[in-house]
């Protein structure tokens, strides 16, 4: 932090001490969203029922696996991003902001994980 | 001197909730980081399990479905959709903003008032489309 320019004496000095490229991939992950939850919500609309076979059908095909594999990514990153802002804007304690870091983390790798196993596993054929 | 020696230690970083005389777009940007936690929380959990009971089979996907079809289930189902669409409706009002437009007074009343409505407009719409089909 310099105490120079204006931009200097202001860098760094926000909850999260750094900031666009979060900035920049929370827009991009929005975008992304837009794409792949249109897919889902229309998916969703046309499906006959929401019964085991036919969702199983449809998640199966691999057009719809690769988009709720998507969907996955760009969701999960996208709102791992937002709680992180969240903690960093409410929680002002350093040790409990790093082990709430470090838990969010792991709840959205290994949620994001168990999602994608599970259509991976229906769309190369294992229903269980 | 400089600026930051001259200011009051005691002074927060910035002026707090109760200072401001309300507006729509404040209720817009509160609800906005709502929905987008709330749905992380809930929605996302729900999605996990609605994938990996398929996945499971018939029997988990049969306990998914008597969870989430039972009136609870649905109410917590069009809750998320409402957030989704109120979290998407104001979203892209954002987009429009870190482009830089949408700043006018009156312009950018007249889009935090809307995106709400239309976001309520849409999970009915999106929820008509799958009640009536």
């Amino acid at each position: 932090m310099g105490n120079g320019t204006p931009i200097g004496r202001v860098r760094g000095l926000g909850t999260a001490h750094e900031g666009a490229h979060h900035w920049i991939v929370h827009r991009m992950t929005a975008i992304g969203n837009l794409v792949v939850m249109s897919y889902l919500l229309v998916s969703l609309a046309l499906l006959g029922d929401y019964g085991h076979a036919s969702v199983v059908e449809w998640l199966s095909s691999p057009l719809a696996a690769t988009a709720i594999i998507l969907l996955v990514i760009s969701v999960f990153w996208h709102a791992r991003m937002g709680l992180q802002v969240l903690v960093e804007d409410y929680l002002h304690e350093p040790g409990t902001k790093l082990a709430i870091l470090a838990a969010l983390n792991l709840a959205i790798i290994g949620g994001g994980a168990f999602a994608i196993f599970s259509v991976a596993t229906l769309a190369f054929g294992r229903t269980a | 001197m400089s600026q930051r020696d001259q200011q009051n230690p005691a002074r927060p970083l910035s002026p707090h909730l109760q200072i401001w005389r309300w507006g729509p777009h404040m209720l817009v940007s509160i609800l906005h980081r709502a929905t987008g936690d709330g749905m992380a929380l809930v929605g996302l959990p729900i999605l996990v399990w609605w994938l990996a009971a398929a996945a499971s089979g018939p029997g988990s996907y049969a306990t998914f479905q008597a969870v989430m079809g039972s009136p609870l289930g649905l109410l917590v189902l069009v809750g998320v959709s409402w957030a989704f669409f109120n979290h998407m409706t104001s979203g892209l009002r954002h987009l429009v903003l870190d482009i830089g437009a949408g700043y006018e007074l009156d312009t950018n009343r007249r889009w935090a008032t809307a995106s709400p409505i239309i976001g309520i407009l849409l999970t009915a719409a999106f929820w008509a489309v799958i009640l009536l089909k």
